[in-house]
């Protein structure tokens, strides 16, 4: 894919990204494009932080360079209220859910209406309705979240992260501890809205299966780097040796089976100590 | 949103019940019912020694508060304690000659003015002054009185 | 040594750095109380979980440390035949001391290590980041509506645990042990003064509150998101606030009954 075609139409834009917790890089100068109406995947092994990237496009956190520019705003350095602003034009669907407890099915959904908007209650209730019929839970309106089911608490989360119809969604790990079936309801749904509502998806995943199944574009994240980028096909063809073992999935290979440790036999043989 | 009327009516009578305890420490604890500005005017007595009185001690007759001690000053010519006084007003007719001593209620409680009326026609105003006052009495003083005399007289027993 | 003044010095700097971050959390929560006023609702649920649940722990304690306080009051006043001052002494007591006190402790146990259990799992189930990314403040919708209704229970709440244990007190004192009723309630209006006693231990409790609701919520807000986090965030919450409310009743006291 060309990149300066992508770069005009796109919706968010990273350049030359890093941040990092601790003594640990965690982004190390990526640059990357998320393309209007299509579903981009970035992946990558746990703790690479895909999540801590939709945390920085959602503007939680700051990076230590570099920007990151979401429909023409540079996030980090708007105002607050600007901020909060774009933010109601971006859905987050977190692996948990992220349902509030103390309220019904219904009102989770209603919430982000009932905060940012004056409607009426009788219209509220339309959109809810129509909302949870969208997912296929509208009879599910008046359980409270501890009643719900994984799967069904992220339906619920997805219906609530269209409410206020973004303009884009960022999925945290949507199918990370799914049965197949509930997995499959969720990848018909990403796929349904993104093509019918006509959003913006970024998915983040480590689930290589599903997740090039739907998605237009994929990146791969390794070590703060990007090490792959391509349509789904170009990945599995790709001649990266480490992309090759994360999508087969391999034990050993650049990614070692081992945490980093001193030599296994002089640590058997070293007595006394405990580390 | 999970919110129902009983929900709200607890708390309206959590927080009705507050308020009625917040009265009740102002109304039935403490003095407020008597702190409430009654009008009242000013007497003033010179005293050799004021001991413990202290701002709002109370000022009785027979027994009966009628008033409160609202300044204490020294007076550096004379060396006498200025006490000022607010009598209710209902309590108008104190006769001009009218004697303050300060007792103490009990052995060790508080201070406190007793006013003891005179003969006179004439009554006391605001402003005015009461000129015949008994000290407060030490008991320190009393007590050193007491052994200085018992000590002078025991020798003389014993011849 | 040099490890032991390296971690001491550490040990400090986080602690300032802690206060810091409490210091503007607090300062967030004050702005956000300008936008719980136009919401009474949220207010009005807080004031339930916090206020209502709280009131049948701090009645019955009130009263029995009323009733106590009449048995002890009773036999160290009698010894100088001073039982009529037994109200002065019960409810001196009370509303100068232990009414704002022991609320305020109770309190923490209560309301306050719940509040930080609420913040802690919102936080550690992202509810609260899921708020912020909704565009919803997580301060103005749900921190703050919990700091001001515990900020306007505290006082009401020690003005109710005095009046039933002065209650209390009487109950004892001239229904078991014979005190005079008159003696009791007169000598109490008598001794105490309503701007002295009344308004300073109001003021006691008023304070209380603020620094009980504002430790539980930073706490929880502040607390590592896991079970862990929570639990021991929870155990600071109550262990905190108990040293600072006793350590301010101390500070407020030698101001407010210091010069006389």
């Amino acid at each position: 894919m060309d990149n300066s075609v992508s770069s005009q139409n796109s919706l968010v834009s990273v350049r030359n990204l890093s941040f990092s917790r601790g003594d640990k890089k965690i982004f190390d100068g990526i640059s990357l494009d998320i393309e209007r109406g299509k579903i981009t995947a970035i992946m990558g092994p746990s703790g690479t932080g895909k999540t801590t990237l939709l945390k920085l496009i959602g503007g939680q956190l700051y990076p230590e360079q570099g920007s990151i520019t979401v429909d023409g705003q540079n996030v980090h350095q708007l105002r607050r209220t600007d901020l909060y602003n774009l933010r109601k034009r971006m859905g987050m669907l977190f692996q948990s859910g992220a349902l509030l407890t103390d309220m019904s099915v219904y009102d989770n959904v209603a919430f982000p209406l009932r905060e940012h908007t004056h409607l009426p209650e009788s219209m509220i209730r339309t959109l809810v309705l129509m909302k949870l019929q969208a997912v296929g839970l509208r009879g599910a309106r008046n359980l409270m979240p501890n009643e719900l089911s994984g799967g069904m608490a992220r339906r619920i989360a997805l219906a609530r992260a269209i409410a206020l119809d973004p303009m884009m969604i960022l999925y945290d790990e949507p199918f990370t501890g799914q049965d197949p079936i509930s997995m499959g309801v969720l990848v018909h749904l990403i796929k349904a809205f993104n093509n019918i509502l006509g959003l913006t998806s970024i998915i983040v995943s480590h689930d290589v299966h599903d997740t090039s199944a739907i998605a237009d574009y994929i990146y791969v994240l390794s070590g703060g780097k990007i090490a792959g980028q391509g349509t789904p096909k170009e990945i599995q063809q790709s001649e990266s040796e480490w992309v090759q073992q994360f999508m087969t999935g391999a034990a050993d290979g650049p990614v070692h089976f081992h945490y980093p440790a001193k030599d296994y036999v002089d640590d058997l043989l070293s007595s006394g100590k405990r580390y | 949103m999970q919110h129902t009327s009983t929900q709200d009516t607890l708390v309206g009578l959590f927080v009705a019940s507050g308020i009625v305890g917040l009265f009740f420490l102002a109304l039935q604890v403490s003095n407020l019912s008597s702190f409430v500005e009654e009008d009242s005017y000013t007497i003033t007595a010179r005293f050799e020694n004021s001991g413990g009185l202290k701002i709002k001690s109370p000022v009785s007759a027979a027994g009966v508060k009628i008033g409160k001690v609202s300044a204490i000053n020294f007076d550096p010519k004379t060396y006498e304690s200025v006490v000022q006084m607010s009598i209710y007003s209902n309590y108008n007719t104190l006769p001009d000659d009218t004697t303050a001593s300060i007792f103490t209620s009990g052995l060790l409680g508080e201070q406190y003015v007793n006013l003891e009326p005179g003969g006179s026609d004439e009554f006391l105003k605001n402003d005015g002054k009461i000129d015949i006052t008994q000290s407060a009495i030490i008991l320190e003083k009393a007590i050193g009185q007491f052994l200085f005399k018992s000590a002078e007289e025991s020798p003389e027993d014993k011849k | 040594m040099i490890q032991f003044l390296q971690y001491l010095g550490k040990s400090t700097r986080t602690s300032f750095t802690k206060l810091g971050r409490g210091t503007y959390f607090l300062l967030q929560i004050i702005s956000g109380i300008l936008s719980v006023l136009p919401r009474p609702r949220l207010l009005l649920n807080q004031m339930y979980s916090v206020g209502v649940l709280s009131f049948l722990i701090i009645t019955i304690s009130g009263l029995f440390v009323g009733m106590v306080l009449g048995l002890q009051g009773y036999y160290t006043l009698s010894d100088f035949g001073a039982e009529e001052s037994l109200g002065v002494m019960v409810a001196a007591s009370l509303v100068r001391e232990l009414g704002p006190v022991v609320t305020a402790l109770l309190f923490a146990g209560r309301a306050g290590s719940a509040l930080t259990a609420e913040i802690g799992l919102m936080k550690a189930t992202e509810q609260l980041s899921g708020m912020e990314m909704m565009a919803v403040d997580p301060i103005k919708r749900i921190i703050s509506p919990r700091f001001l209704a515990g900020f306007l229970s505290m006082p009401l709440l020690a003005a109710l645990f005095s009046a039933v244990g002065i209650i209390g007190g009487q109950m004892v004192g001239s229904g078991l042990l014979g005190v005079d009723e008159g003696a009791y309630w007169s000598q109490m209006q008598n001794n105490l003064d309503f701007q002295d006693d009344i308004i300073n231990g109001v003021i006691k409790s008023i304070v209380f509150g603020f620094v009980a609701s504002w430790i539980a919520l930073f706490e929880g807000y502040d607390a590592i998101p896991t079970s862990e986090g929570v639990s021991r965030a929870t155990t600071r919450t109550v262990v905190n606030s108990a040293f600072s409310i006793l350590g301010l009743d101390f500070i407020l006291t030698t101001l407010m009954f210091g010069d006389d």
